[in-house]
């Protein structure tokens, strides 16, 4: 079942391109991982998504984006971001505690049970993996947690409005090597119920955890397969290169 | 209902968005349906050029040349003592002094910004007055120099402030690059430093300049309040903003004086405009 | 002979600190001043009491509740249009024309001329509202004098909370105002409640625009209603250092020093506010 799909999706800042006719079909409850070198727009792709590109100013678009059928700019744009959250590449607290951080959103939502927070809270840092490490500091500061803990935060905080697709952009790129397991074993069991996007510097992260690989390189979408075949035998040059290391 | 409320309070932080744009437009559109009803009874060129200013006599005569040239008499000499004083100081803070004292000057530089007006002419009064009346043997100490020395020390906050954040903000790079070359600190400043922050030190000196011409209380206090064109520095003299300050109270609703003292509100509104735009043109460069 | 450049630069380095000299010695004294001479007038009396004998003997107790109802309704005014201002500044504004007008418009408020103030206050809440000379009319003369003020050190403190908090709270659905109102401006409050406090005081220690707006030349009882004139503290200053002759040093002095500390005060708290926040800034 097609998620999310982009047909013909050119989108500029200014005057400068930063993405060519991009067409790409998003598969429900799949890991989609999009790897490139930087500046090739792979994270406008996915502030794309849930139109956080709509905040810069000098944003433009052309062709269309469909989420479930329904062109993502005529979604009442508050609930097309509850649909598709996104965890960023740095952990982005709120500055506030750990658990109105989970509640927040909810909140914003327009949830007032006490009880029904505290049970989804409860459920998203579980389904988070950081509930046993933080249930008895939940009235902290969100930044007294570490990187990972604090990355971890994140992903429970956007689990808990309740998404269909989550978006990571580089989810990893703060964290030390135990962090991103932890991390990278979340999204792996996050998969059965969620479909997610992940934009990833690190290519074997991208090999571990994608279903489908796309390689995004100067602003084009160069190839897009299951991910045996681009680390195994990628139909285009350029994709092997870059998977090899040879640039980016 | 949550959108409802949402789009009124958007609405509402719009209009107090624009309020800054009402009020300028509402105190000239005051100022001006006020301040025009002089010009029936007497022409733009006699009010601005006359040099008699005998508000209650009979017939009135409503010429504020007197008053121009006593605002400008204490606005020249303010600057000529605050300019170099308040950017030496400014350089002073922004290059030279070690970080602890730069925070102690600061502060020292924001303690005389919000000392009230009238209690810096109240101190004038009591100490400068009877100085300057010594030093030079006046009859009567209450001079436009008086005023220029007090009105120097409120024009020197904003000037030093201004100026501070202008050498601040030269690139540090420009002054390394001068180092490698063997300049000497000094050198650098003035050879580098200065020049590169010359337009913020400049709207600096504007904006001390505008509010010494709009000062009022100090000046009023200690500059002897007399409306004839002053021949010196030594003589009393009485600027615009003291003229409406002083006769306001006994100028009748809707008198040819109260006018009158509108059409001086006008013209330092226009000045002090004038100022503004230029100085903030100088700090963002475009409209 | 050549010219030494460490010599001009010690020449040069001493003129400037000669600068700085004149300006910071000056102030020092002047605040000294005021306090030593002042603190001999400063008595309970003085402070509770209303003025007597032609200003002569008393305290100045109806000007320091004058003032305090001048600047209570000025910052009431003044704060949420410059609060909701400077949110619209920094919030929604695009960088375009009317933008740059508003900022225009801002830095032409901050530099008029006190006294305009006070002609635009009378000719517009006095003679053409009606309010008289009362604390109303001074009161919003004053709130329209500090507002660039305020829009200016909100709109910083907004300007500070880092984007990313924004986009956060954007990326869970959160609507826009929700995000200005349970994060944005939380974390601006020290910043707004410091330009607040600068305004109280500039509101405090101004006289020009209460001349014919609100100021009673001698009035010892306390105010009744908004519509009523009032004594103020800067304006009392002016009136027995001025007006009345004979007035001891003493009860000028204290007067002074009563405005100062007023003043120095809330910039002191200011100060406070700022540095501790600074301090224990989560970001």
């Amino acid at each position: 079942m097609v998620k999310i799909s982009a047909t013909k999706l050119n989108i500029w800042f200014g005057e400068t391109s930063v993405l060519r006719n991009i067409n790409i079909e998003i598969y429900a409850n799949e890991i989609l991982s999009i790897i490139g070198p930087s500046n090739s727009g792979k994270t406008t792709f996915l502030r794309m998504l849930n139109r956080l590109n709509d905040l810069t100013p000098s944003f433009k678009m052309q062709g269309e984006v469909m989420f479930e059928d329904t062109d993502i700019r005529k979604i009442n744009v508050e609930l097309l971001r509850k649909k598709i959250g996104m965890v960023f590449a740095l952990p982005l607290p709120l500055p506030l505690s750990i658990f109105d951080n989970v509640a927040y959103g909810l909140r914003m939502h327009g949830e007032r049970n006490r009880k029904r927070i505290r049970e989804k809270v409860k459920q998203a840092l579980t389904q988070g993996y950081l509930w046993d490490e933080v249930k008895d500091r939940l009235p902290e500061s969100a930044f007294k947690l570490s990187g990972g803990q604090q990355q971890r935060l994140c992903i429970a905080r956007t689990l808990a409005v309740e998404p269909d697709v989550i978006l990571f952009d580089e989810p990893c790129s703060g964290l030390d090597p135990i962090s991103t397991a932890k991390v990278e074993e979340a999204m792996l069991k996050l998969k059965k119920e969620y479909t997610i996007v992940l934009v990833t510097n690190n290519v074997k992260q991208a090999a571990r955890v994608g279903d489908r690989t796309a390689f995004f390189l100067s602003g084009e979408l160069v190839e897009l397969d299951k991910t045996e075949k681009i680390f195994t035998a990628p139909s285009d040059r350029r994709t092997d290169d870059y998977i090899r290391g040879k640039f980016g | 209902m949550r959108k409802i409320k949402e789009f009124l309070i958007e609405k509402l932080i719009l209009i107090c968005g624009l309020a800054s744009i009402f009020f300028v437009g509402l105190i000239f559109i005051f100022l001006l349906k006020e301040g025009l009803a002089v010009f029936k009874s007497v022409s733009a060129f006699a009010f601005l050029g006359g040099s008699k200013w005998y508000p209650i006599s009979e017939p009135p005569q409503l010429g504020i040349l007197p008053l121009i040239l006593g605002s400008l008499v204490v606005t020249v000499g303010a600057a000529i003592i605050s300019i170099p004083i308040g950017v030496g100081c400014a350089v002073y803070i922004a290059e030279i002094a070690p970080l602890k004292i730069k925070e102690v000057l600061k502060a020292g530089i924001e303690l005389l910004a919000a000392i009230p007006s009238v209690v810096l002419g109240f101190i004038g009064m009591i100490t400068l007055v009877p100085l300057v009346k010594k030093v030079f043997h006046l009859p009567t100490g209450l001079t436009a120099l008086s005023g220029s020395i007090m009105l120097a020390f409120m024009a020197m906050p904003t000037i030093v402030s201004i100026a501070e954040d202008a050498l601040y903000s030269v690139p540090k790079n420009y002054k390394e690059g001068a180092f490698a070359l063997g300049a000497t600190h000094w050198q650098t400043i003035y050879r580098v430093i200065l020049p590169a922050a010359s337009r913020g030190i400049l709207a600096a000196i504007m904006l001390g300049i505008g509010r010494v011409i709009g000062e009022t209380m100090a000046v009023m206090m200690i500059t002897g309040n007399a409306a004839v064109i002053p021949k010196s520095i030594l003589v009393p003299v009485r600027t615009l903003t003291a003229t409406i300050a002083a006769e306001m109270g006994e100028a009748v609703v809707g008198s040819e004086h109260y006018f009158a003292l509108f059409a001086i509100g006008i013209v330092l509104f226009v000045i002090s405009f004038a100022i503004n735009v230029t100085a903030d043109l100088c700090l963002h460069e475009r409209i | 002979m050549a010219r030494n450049p460490y010599r001009s630069q010690k020449i040069a380095f001493f003129c400037l600190l000669l600068a700085t000299l004149f300006i910071v010695v000056p102030v020092g004294m002047i605040v000294v001043v005021i306090i030593k001479k002042g603190i001999a007038g400063i008595t309970w009396q003085f402070l509770t009491d209303v003025p007597r004998k032609g200003m002569r003997a008393g305290g100045i107790f109806p000007a320091i509740v004058g003032t305090v109802y001048l600047v209570t309704g000025a910052i009431s005014f003044a704060l949420p249009i410059g609060l909701f201002a400077a949110i619209y500044l920094s919030e929604y504004a695009k960088g375009n024309f009317l933008t740059r007008m508003i900022k225009l418009a801002i830095v032409n408020l901050a530099g008029v001329p006190s006294v305009v103030y006070g002609l635009f206050g009378l000719s517009l809440f006095v003679v053409f509202f009606k309010f008289g000379a009362s604390i109303l009319s001074g009161a919003l003369t004053l709130g329209i004098m500090i507002l660039p003020l305020i829009i200016t050190a909100s709109r910083e403190a907004l300007e500070s909370v880092p984007a990313s908090f924004r986009e956060a709270s954007l990326s869970l659905g959160a609507s826009k105002w929700q995000t200005i109102r349970h994060i944005v401006l939380p974390n601006a409050v020290p910043g707004i409640l410091t330009g607040t406090i600068l305004g109280l005081g500039r509101a405090a220690g101004e006289t020009a625009p209460i001349l014919f707006t609100a100021a009673a030349f001698y009035l010892p009882r306390l105010p009744h209603s908004i519509f009523d004139q009032v004594m103020a503290l800067p304006y009392h200053l002016y009136v027995i250092s001025t007006q009345v002759p004979n007035v001891d040093e003493k009860i000028r002095y204290g007067t002074a020093l009563v405005l100062v500390f007023l003043v120095l005060v809330m910039n002191l708290i200011a100060v406070v506010i700022r540095y501790q926040f600074r301090k224990k800034k989560k970001w």
